[in-house]
């Protein structure tokens, strides 16, 4: 009896110590590889280099700059070039990936449906292939001497397709992360829509209600959490475009130094060594991503309680 | 007669409904196949076949790119693929550790600062791990460290997103009454941790370990920018120069097409392996738990 009481407030003790062991190494990596990283950054953006002395004996000094960097990095027309191309991408990769997603999960969710076991797999195995090789595939299947839909085009007459052209190019990228994204996005949504129990059709299917309609208005409506999440994941993809334009860069001319702003990060950094640019840069990035993100799940809650109410 | 007639066109829409989302479905997987296709029907052209003759038709340069790809650079192809399998391999494995054992405190105790670090934890996952790369870089080379392989190796040890799954996993898989029941017999919060929660968090750690291992498998930016050995790059680094290279000389191309294809094959065997393990409604239920 004595012995119990005694091991009590000891086991106590080691109980309210034990979730900080569990969380330590997490918690350590995540300010040395995380914090510290980002504050550092955001200090080095107010920084700039200085030479003091002159000459070649001149020393490079850091001095506070202020909003200097911000100003520079922001007023540089090959930012605003970058954002736009972005844009444009956008524009082209987000809604079709989740889209082409959506479309063909709710197919694999068609009791009707063959083959689905092969489909979901094909479909799914571009996850697994890099982005850097999923465009280095692509752009052999892009480059005139080499694609075989520029091979087809030009046995019917109709000439080498520009894939790699201006236009071209933001639909040719758009494609290789859609190729790359759908698999995946498709594997979220169709897994939540495995969580829907199956008697909430069978009254619809009773009322003569037929797939489609059971897909438009049960359905999708269902999946709206599914889709909030991979919307955002495809978002921030799409901001952190760098891997594809850079793959492709050396088999066309139109993809600059500065094509997206991720480029533009790397080319201050290593190219021209504007070490404070790049941390600006990199600030506004995060915050905008962080912005944007916030701004899909308030826009999403909102419209959630609007249709409770 | 009405109900006859509704059957009737009941019975007529399944079967249009049978036949075209099988046809979509085909369409699509058709899709993400054709690259795949390419690229090994690529493989096995010779470098001047590949520029002339038409691309779904096999070649007769096969094991001649297969040498030339693994002698390149005195074998450097093959350190390459060795790396990725240790960076990606060595790192998923501590990742998925530690994300488990960090999902599994935030989730079973409550303790002061808890919602602080998940919430902070969780900030993470909206941060592009790009724009940290420029930084971590900076700090890792000030104290010496980059340019190795820890510098690649560490700051993928944490992810958030691992992290903010295993929680919302083990607070679903792990009972708190067996673990108050392995507390009444005496065992340590540790023991009950390694003997009853991982075994039971196992079904989710696949899939955080699946996840981590294809995120640092496919990663970029973060080699490309720590290391300049050529010898420590991954295979995405690596093609990557042999591609910028290959401009000058297409000779190179072969060599490329030909990594690419080899560097795939073994990710798509170990996804075909582990899709069935894996448990991604971890993912779509995410929001909701």
């Amino acid at each position: 009896m004595t012995a119990r009481v005694a091991t009590r407030p000891r086991k106590r003790q080691r109980m309210r110590l034990a979730p900080y062991i569990f969380v330590a190494p997490a918690v350590v990596l995540f300010v040395v590889f995380m914090l510290v990283p980002i504050l550092y950054a955001a200090w080095l953006s107010f920084q700039s280099y200085k030479l003091e002395g002159g000459g070649i004996l001149g020393t490079r000094v850091q001095v506070f700059a202020g909003l200097d960097n911000y100003i520079s990095v922001l007023s540089d027309p090959a930012l605003a070039t970058g954002f736009g191309h972005l844009g444009l991408y956008g524009i082209i990769a987000v809604p079709l990936t989740l889209g082409l997603a959506l479309l063909f999960a709710l197919l694999l969710d068609v009791p009707a449906a063959r083959a689905k076991r092969f489909s979901q797999t094909a479909i799914f195995i571009p996850y697994a292939v890099p982005g850097v090789v999923a465009a280095l595939l692509w752009g052999f299947m892009y480059l005139p001497s080499t694609s075989p839909f520029s091979y087809i085009s030009r046995e019917l007459g109709w000439g080498t397709i520009p894939f790699l052209e201006d236009p071209g190019i933001f639909g040719s990228i758009a494609n290789i992360a859609i190729w790359g994204g759908v698999g995946f996005n498709m594997i979220i949504i169709y897994t939540s829509l495995r969580g829907i129990p199956d008697e909430i059709y069978e009254a619809a299917r009773l009322d003569g209600a037929g797939e489609l309609q059971i897909a438009l208005r049960i359905k999708i409506p269902l999946v709206v959490p599914a889709l909030v999440l991979t919307g955002i994941f495809s978002l921030i993809g799409a901001l952190q475009l760098y891997s594809e334009p850079t793959t492709l860069k050396p088999m066309t001319d139109v993809i600059s130094q500065t094509w997206v702003p991720l480029m533009t990060i790397y080319r201050n950094a290593f190219l021209t060594d504007d070490l404070p640019g790049a941390a600006a840069l990199s600030v506004v990035l995060a915050v905008g991503t962080v912005a944007v993100s916030a701004l899909v799940l308030w826009l999403t809650n909102r419209r959630n309680k609007g249709a409770q109410s | 007669m009405t109900a006859i007639a509704t059957r009737e066109t009941a019975k007529l829409s399944t079967r249009r409904g049978k036949v075209w989302p099988t046809i979509i479905l085909l369409i699509g997987a058709a899709y993400c196949l054709v690259p795949v296709l390419w690229v090994f029907m690529a493989t096995s052209k010779s470098p001047g076949e590949l520029f002339t003759t038409f691309s779904f038709a096999p070649g007769t340069g096969l094991v001649d790119n297969l040498t030339d790809l693994f002698s390149y650079g005195g074998g450097q192809y093959g350190l390459w693929a060795l790396n990725s399998v240790i960076y990606a391999g060595f790192g998923g494995v501590l990742s998925t550790f530690i994300s488990t054992m960090a999902g599994y405190g935030l989730a079973k105790y409550e303790f002061k600062g808890r919602n602080l670090i998940f919430f902070s934890i969780l900030g993470g996952v909206l941060i592009p791990g790009i724009t940290l790369a420029i930084p971590q870089y900076l700090l890792l080379s000030q104290v010496g460290l980059a340019g190795g392989y820890v510098s690649v190796l560490l700051p993928i040890l944490i992810s958030p997103f691992g992290i903010y799954l295993s929680r919302v996993y083990a607070a679903s898989a792990v009972p708190q009454d067996t673990i108050e029941a392995a507390r009444l017999d005496g065992a340590s919060e540790w023991k009950i941790f390694m003997r009853i929660g991982l075994p039971m968090m196992l079904p989710g750690m696949v899939t955080v370990f699946m996840l981590t291992f294809v995120g640092i498998w496919n990663n970029f930016l973060l080699p490309f920018i720590m290391l300049s050995n050529q010898d420590s790059y991954p295979l995405t680094v690596g093609l990557y120069t042999l591609l910028s290279k290959g401009s000058g000389t297409p000779a190179l191309y072969s060599v490329a097409i030909t990594g690419a294809a080899v560097s795939i094959i073994p990710l798509i065997l170990l996804m075909l392996f582990l899709q069935r393990f894996w448990r991604l409604d971890l993912l779509s239920g995410g929001l909701k738990g």
